[in-house]
């Protein structure tokens, strides 16, 4: 199992904890409250992802070999999206980022999110990921 | 408010959709600024059109045609009488409010030139900016803006300071969709008529909500979609004052607005049709008629005084919630509540009051230039129907407080 793989693994483990979608969203919430700062600089328009009714900024920058995101959202809902996208995704493999498709949303309940209708970031999130995992590859 | 007058538990048991069940919770819903719930009544009239009477209109000999024709003529009617115009030749149909606009600028819009003005304000929806501004990019039109206050009211004597000999058309908002503030009207037209300026009002959010007669208030032009007061979606009405339209440009072309075409010449069709170009929707139209004779067997006036009664309850509870902002306090409002918290972001709460079975809007309301005014990036909004209840009012609050503690 990939590195990717095996963390949406984990990740699902650790959602099933909750028997109820308001314990979900705390912990969610409680999660996006901890991401690292986003520094200032990074808040740019060429960071910025459309289509998102919330702000969503992603910045990606690529080391030895793997990728690495830094995110952050004017909402709480998303910025808790945010710490699970970069939990899954962030620190891997381009070729490993691109061969996961982000299962453990549906997994824990939150496909919601992953709507288009919703325009709330979290498909433009993933989308933008895979897009630089794709350049990066093929750099 | 139960009572032999308003029996709200009999009017909810007529629209089915509120009979369901939402993410495990009874449905609150409150998002009826942006489309209104459907009574049996209407549905059943879509409905019994098509299982029976569909054909198309005006054009046939036979007997499924005249009686299509003979519904479809029947709901302008209803229209005409409950808008109080004079005649069904000021009912044209549209496809809603933004397309009863669009005609307007594209039709009247040829009758203006480069300065001439057009004057609107800064609580319109974006339906009623951007076909300006389509025709100020086209033609050089200019589009002033009337100011609000921190109420989200209309300033009057700052209205009244932009008319100037080019003003050609004053276009607003009889009740504001984003703050619920209902605008003095007749006043505001009395004021254009001194400066012999034609006036556009946007109906959308008035006419589900209260009495409208356009003779009594005296505008010229009067948009408004069905699907905001129980009918059809893809249908509206732009009422036309008789000696505006007699003279107005054609939009746009096609069958149904023609008598005669050759090559070399055409002859035009008589009032309201020759502004109807192509199969107009025909069910949905006749589904407005219904809605119209569902509203009128409650009574405007029993709605408009219920949905106050509604607006107030509803206030009154949401002022109790801490950190609670209501942005629109104008004296005069409809039932809607735009709201915010500064530390909570409202599409969160959106998310937190749907798991709740609460459905309110969130966003900028497609009125951008309202929530610049207020320094917010949008709000939410919980916009109520003659159908909604305390019980729906309840509900909100408490999925309220639960996504306050939430997010503290």
């Amino acid at each position: 199992m990939s590195n990717v793989a095996q963390i949406q693994v984990e990740l699902i483990d650790e959602f099933q904890l909750f028997d109820n979608w308001l314990d979900r969203y705390q912990y969610i919430i409680d999660l996006g409250r901890q991401l690292p700062e986003f520094p200032e600089e990074y808040r740019t328009d060429e960071n910025k992802l459309h289509g998102c009714q919330s702000q969503v900024w992603l910045k990606a920058k690529s080391e030895h070999g793997l990728l690495y995101f830094d995110a952050a959202s004017d909402s709480a809902i998303v910025s808790g999206l945010i710490a699970l996208v970069m939990r899954v995704y962030s620190g891997q493999s381009a070729a490993d980022i691109l061969s996961t498709p982000p299962e453990f949303i549906r997994a824990i309940g939150l496909s919601e999110h992953l709507s288009p209708t919703r325009n709330n970031g979290l498909a433009a999130m993933i989308n933008s990921i895979r897009e630089q995992a794709q350049i990066c590859l093929t750099a | 408010m139960n009572s032999p007058l308003f029996n709200i538990d009999s009017i909810r048991a007529e629209f089915p959709i509120l009979q369901q069940q939402v993410n495990g919770h009874r449905l609150a819903f409150l998002d009826n600024a942006a489309s209104s719930q459907r009574p049996d009544a209407v549905i059943d009239a879509v409905s019994d059109y098509y299982r029976n009477d569909h054909a198309n209109v005006h054009r046939g000999v036979h007997h499924l045609s005249h009686r299509a024709t003979d519904a479809y003529e029947g709901a302008r009617e209803k229209i005409r009488a409950f808008i109080n115009a004079r005649s069904i030749r000021e009912i044209v149909f549209t496809s809603g409010t933004t397309e009863s606009i669009n005609l307007l600028a594209n039709s009247l819009g040829q009758t203006m030139q480069a300065g001439d003005e057009v004057i609107v304000s800064r609580m319109e929806h974006h339906s009623n900016i951007i076909p300006w501004k389509l025709l100020a990019e086209r033609i050089g039109i200019v589009i002033k803006v009337a100011p609000i206050n921190e109420q989200g009211e209309l300033v009057l004597d700052e209205l009244a300071k932009l008319f100037s000999k080019k003003t050609k058309l004053l276009a607003i908002s009889h009740v504001s969709n984003a703050l619920g503030t209902i605008n003095p009207v007749a006043d505001i037209v009395a004021l254009a008529k001194q400066q012999d300026v034609l006036v556009l009002l946007d109906g959308a959010q008035a006419i589900p909500h209260g009495k409208v007669d356009v003779q009594a208030i005296d505008c010229d032009f009067y948009a408004f979609s069905s699907h905001k007061m129980c009918g059809p979606t893809g249908v509206g009405v732009l009422y036309a004052r008789e000696s505006l339209l007699e003279n107005m440009p054609l939009f746009m072309g096609g069958g149904e607005m023609v008598i005669a075409v050759s090559f070399e010449k055409t002859i035009y069709n008589d009032l309201p049709y020759r502004f109807e170009a192509g199969t107009p929707p025909i069910a949905q139209a006749i589904g407005l008629g219904a809605a119209i004779d569902y509203l009128e067997g409650i009574g405007m006036d029993k709605i408009a005084a219920y949905e106050h009664h509604l607006l107030e309850l509803a206030t009154t509870a949401l002022s109790d919630i801490e950190g609670l902002r209501i942005i629109g306090t104008a004296a005069k409002k409809a039932a809607v509540i735009s709201f915010v918290f500064d530390d909570i972001h409202p599409h969160d709460l959106g998310t937190v009051l749907d798991h709740q079975g609460v459905a309110i809007r969130t966003g900028h309301h497609c009125a951008n230039p309202v929530m610049d005014f207020f320094g917010v990036p949008g709000t939410a909004r919980a916009s109520l129907a003659f159908y909604n209840d305390a019980e729906d009012i309840e509900q909100l609050v408490k999925a309220l407080r639960v996504a306050v503690d939430m997010f503290r």
